[in-house]
């Protein structure tokens, strides 16, 4: 079972694989990714220096090109592509299918994942993918319960990934267009959820309120944590009452899932996070590192150590972690 | 251009179907697309009665079309989609990738539902040459967008024959989910919701906390809070490359905008029909975004704003 950690930047990628990646994934510095942050991401010399650290230590790098090829752009993610063909990536994640079939034509050795933006959530997708294309790897989206996963590894000759910790995407990726209904970006598109450049923080007499291109998403006393404006997690009002109507701040952690992952033939546990900063991809990845190897070692005597669950809500969202959609409850 | 009436997005008691559809028969619209396609487990309707909807309005001279369940997760899903390709008699809207590769292999054509994510022209062509002859693009494209995807595609492929169905009123589907908003809403455990979503007719509706219409829950679908409405820019629709125009169901009194917009489609004339703009939008259409309405810019629903202290 493999480990795939982010990286936004060359000292991320190196830290992960110190402390015990199997893979590390990264996008390039535009909107080829669903990642494309301002200051973020890698261009050709560090991608190529990231590369060549994570292969001298027997590790691999994946690189996303997982937004959709606006309409005439497709130049750009093709370009991408190649650069990272040519610089020694060991696989190329991808969402799009025009994109998919240029690339699978030129480069018939190249490996290919389908992204989680690929919204593949059953074993004919998969199929499709793998029958058109030959997609080597899904990642699935986070809108799977423990037994659907398990039904479909059975059923699915593709090898699968999840995600085991990060933020807690609520939507099927690839089908969300509530960015871009608030502000005109979206993953799909631009590569973005909730913005920055929308972002608006007020000091108001009710609180300190936060905006998403003028929409208030959320309105912080000041004995609360204020969080990030992603829309989906916002405080609004149903029926009279306000609440989180669609999700709370919480991030996903299935460290308890692993057994089951690992019994059901999931082959990479994907850690969400390439925005994140350097410490919490070296902790994220320790923990996991830890986990994995007792796992491995003796997969019925796994126990989640306290020690790894506090120090991995330490890193989460709110301090809170869910099982998400793995878990049935959730629903 | 032909008017169509999208498939049904919430869920009604039988009764109102059986209203909703007769009343569909009598009105001008010239396609129909039937039914589910956000839950599974609303079964109101079932396969059975679908058809027999389906034959009654072809009998009444209407184009029909069987739409299918965007998200797709359990085995059970996967079998019911099967039986709904595998009707015999009318054409299938897929969306989902599940639907295209089955199609696919079947041989039969299909409508590219709003679910397929195709954003440029290269995309266009491998759905193409699954058997897509006609496309919804996703709702988040602009009409610049449209027309620009569709210039890529028939350089791509010359003389293709492809039809090009646009969004033009109802609620935007924007999101799909594991989790069951009406459900949770109520403090129902998704498993037994008792099909509580039968009590919201045009779904729930969620505001910010200033009272500005944001989304709207719908089972495991999220919507538009506001109603997108490009019966405005019927001049421009078709220099974009509409051919076709859907209008998804709110409720009855939908099917009297539908004869309105085929009245103005056939005799050229300006689109009339009573209508609340500050319940519309149509950003998205201007590459805007989706919840601007009429040449609103952004920033002017919200307050002031300031940098983080």
């Amino acid at each position: 079972m493999e480990l795939v950690c982010p990286a936004g930047n060359l000292p991320s990628l190196k830290a992960a694989v110190d402390a015990g990646a199997d893979a590390v994934y990264i996008g390039f510095r535009n909107d080829t990714n669903a990642r494309a942050f301002p200051s973020l991401n890698f261009d050709r010399e560090t991608a190529a220096q990231g590369i060549r650290y994570a292969h001298r230590h027997a590790r691999k790098v994946f690189v996303a090109l997982n937004t959709y090829p606006q309409p005439r752009g497709m130049a750009r993610w093709i370009e991408a592509a190649e650069t990272a063909l040519q610089l020694g990536a060991d696989a190329l994640i991808l969402a799009d299918i025009g994109l998919m079939r240029l690339l699978r034509d030129r480069y018939p050795d190249a490996r290919l994942h389908l992204s989680v933006q690929g919204s593949a959530t059953n074993r004919q997708a998969l199929k499709f993918y793998r029958e058109h294309f030959d997609i080597q790897r899904a990642v699935l989206p986070r809108v799977l319960s423990m037994s659907q996963i398990r039904s479909l590894a059975a059923h699915t000759s593709t090898p699968l990934e999840v995600f085991g910790f990060g933020g807690l995407c609520i939507m099927a990726e690839g089908r969300c267009h509530l960015s871009s209904y608030l502000t005109g970006d979206s993953p799909n598109k631009t590569g973005v959820c909730s913005p920055a450049w929308a972002v608006r923080w007020t000091e108001t007499t009710q609180g300190l309120e936060s905006r998403l291109n003028g929409v208030l998403i959320d309105r912080f006393t000041a004995a609360e944590a204020a969080g990030y404006p992603t829309l989906c997690k916002g405080r609004f009002a149903l029926d009279g009452n306000i609440l989180h109507a669609l999700e709370e701040p919480t991030s996903l952690n299935t460290l308890h899932l692993l057994p089951d992952l690992h019994q059901a033939g999931v082959v990479a546990i994907k850690i969400e996070g390439r925005q994140r900063s350097l410490s919490y991809v070296r902790r994220v990845t320790e923990v996991w590192r830890n986990a994995l190897d007792c796992l491995l070692a003796d997969p019925n005597a796994f126990r989640v150590r306290e020690a790894w669950d506090a120090q991995l809500a330490d890193l989460s969202e709110g301090h809170q972690t869910t099982l998400g959609a793995y878990e049935r409850p959730w629903q | 251009m032909r008017v169509s009436i999208g498939p049904l997005q919430y869920h009604w008691p039988r009764a109102k179907l059986d209203e909703f559809y007769q009343a569909a028969r009598d009105s001008r619209a010239d396609i129909v697309y039937l039914g589910e396609t956000v839950c599974s487990k609303r079964r109101e309707y079932r396969l059975a009665d679908w058809l027999e909807t389906g034959k009654m309005l072809r009998e009444a001279g209407k184009e029909v079309v069987l739409s299918t369940m965007a998200l797709i997760e359990a085995e059970s899903e996967l079998s019911s989609l099967k039986r709904i390709l595998d009707n015999g008699l009318f054409p299938i809207e897929a969306n989902d990738m599940a639907a295209v590769e089955t199609l696919q292999e079947w041989g039969l054509p299909f409508v590219a539902g709003p679910t397929i994510n195709a954003y440029n022209g290269h995309t266009l062509k491998e759905l193409q040459a699954c058997g897509m002859r006609r496309w919804l693009p996703p709702v988040e494209l602009s009409g610049q967008e449209i027309a620009t995807i569709l210039a890529e595609f028939r350089e791509l492929v010359p003389n293709a024959d492809l039809d090009v169905e646009i969004w033009t009123y109802g609620r935007l589907p924007l999101a799909y989910s594991a989790r069951c908003f009406t459900a949770r809403a109520l403090n129902l455990p998704k498993d037994q919701c008792d099909f509580r979503c039968i009590d919201y007719p045009q779904g729930m509706p969620i505001d910010s906390q200033e009272g500005e219409p944001l989304f709207t829950l719908n089972g495991i679908q999220t919507q538009s809070g506001k109603i997108q409405n490009l019966c405005t820019h019927l001049d421009e629709l078709p220099t974009r490359g509409a051919t076709i125009l859907r209008v998804s169901p709110l409720d009855l009194s939908t099917l009297r905008l539908v004869d309105a917009l085929v009245a103005a489609v056939r005799s050229d004339q300006p689109f009339e029909f009573p209508l609340d703009a500050s319940r519309h939008c149509d950003g998205y259409w201007r590459g805007a975004a989706g919840m601007l309405g009429q040449a609103q810019e952004p920033g002017e629903s919200g307050s002031p704003v300031a940098p983080q202290p």
